[in-house]
């Protein structure tokens, strides 16, 4: 899923141009991007909040399994490296005494 | 005895130029030329070295090449284009703040209930749950 500072109707256009076919959040006065620590303090335009990028995976019990914190917004997780963690994470935690 | 055209600063500023715009329309693409975009710093070195030539030989042998005026002027625009390429990819693409309060492995990902692009509320909590697949959150800068 996608979470961006925009509103719905600019997330709707960016998709319908891109294809791009997951959920994608609008998060528009950066309330879960600030819970999330992850708010970059008026860099949008106007001022305004945005996110700073992050990707991060949630396993079915609902915690943080890996987060990928880029210091250069133009070098971000590409899709293969967050399914080659995934892949490692729920093949490892088959094993793993996890709760629940 | 006439003098000849000298297409070199022009042509090194074209290079520089297309050195620019390229990473922006192609090298992007590739994580190979993304993350470290050589293949432009290399394009900028062939710009430079061509209109370094150019305006060496416009005053050097200023009897056959013309260029001295036009000569350092497409200079200076390939040194700026070049300079701009770097800063931001080297300066401006990192101020970014650190995420110190961002949830940790192990942690609960905090909840939210936000709306999806067509304004149907997406709760985390109905999202996870014993059974159902992981999720990947990735949160973007936005403004496309």
């Amino acid at each position: 899923m996608g979470i961006s500072a925009d509103p719905p109707e600019v997330t709707r256009e960016h998709l319908s141009k891109t294809g791009w076919t997951y959920p994608f959040l609008s998060d528009a006065d950066a309330a879960v991007i600030r819970r999330y620590g992850l708010l970059h303090k008026g860099a949008g335009v106007d001022g305004k909040d945005i996110a700073r990028p992050a990707e991060i995976l949630i396993d079915p019990s609902g915690t943080v399994r890996w987060i990928n914190l880029t210091g250069d917004f133009r070098v971000r997780a590409r899709p293969e490296e967050v399914l080659k963690a995934f892949d490692k994470l729920s093949r490892g935690g088959m094993t793993s005494p996890e709760p629940g | 005895m006439a003098t000849r055209r000298n297409f070199l600063p022009l042509a090194g500023f074209l290079v520089c130029l297309v050195g620019f715009v390229s990473y922006f329309f192609l090298f992007t693409l590739f994580p190979v030329t993304r993350d470290v975009p050589w293949a432009n710093w290399l394009l900028f070195a062939a710009g430079l070295a061509l209109a370094g030539a150019g305006i060496s030989r416009a005053f050097r042998r200023p009897e056959i090449y013309r260029g001295r005026v036009l000569g350092p002027i497409l200079g200076g625009l390939s040194v700026a284009v070049v300079g701009f390429f770097l800063f931001m990819t080297l300066v401006a693409s990192r101020q970014l703040p650190g995420a110190p309060d961002a949830p940790k492995v192990g942690e609960k990902a905090p909840d939210f209930t936000l709306p999806d692009s067509q304004g149907r509320p997406v709760a985390l909590h109905e999202l996870v749950g014993p059974g159902k697949p992981w999720v990947v959150l990735i949160f973007y800068r936005g403004y496309w």
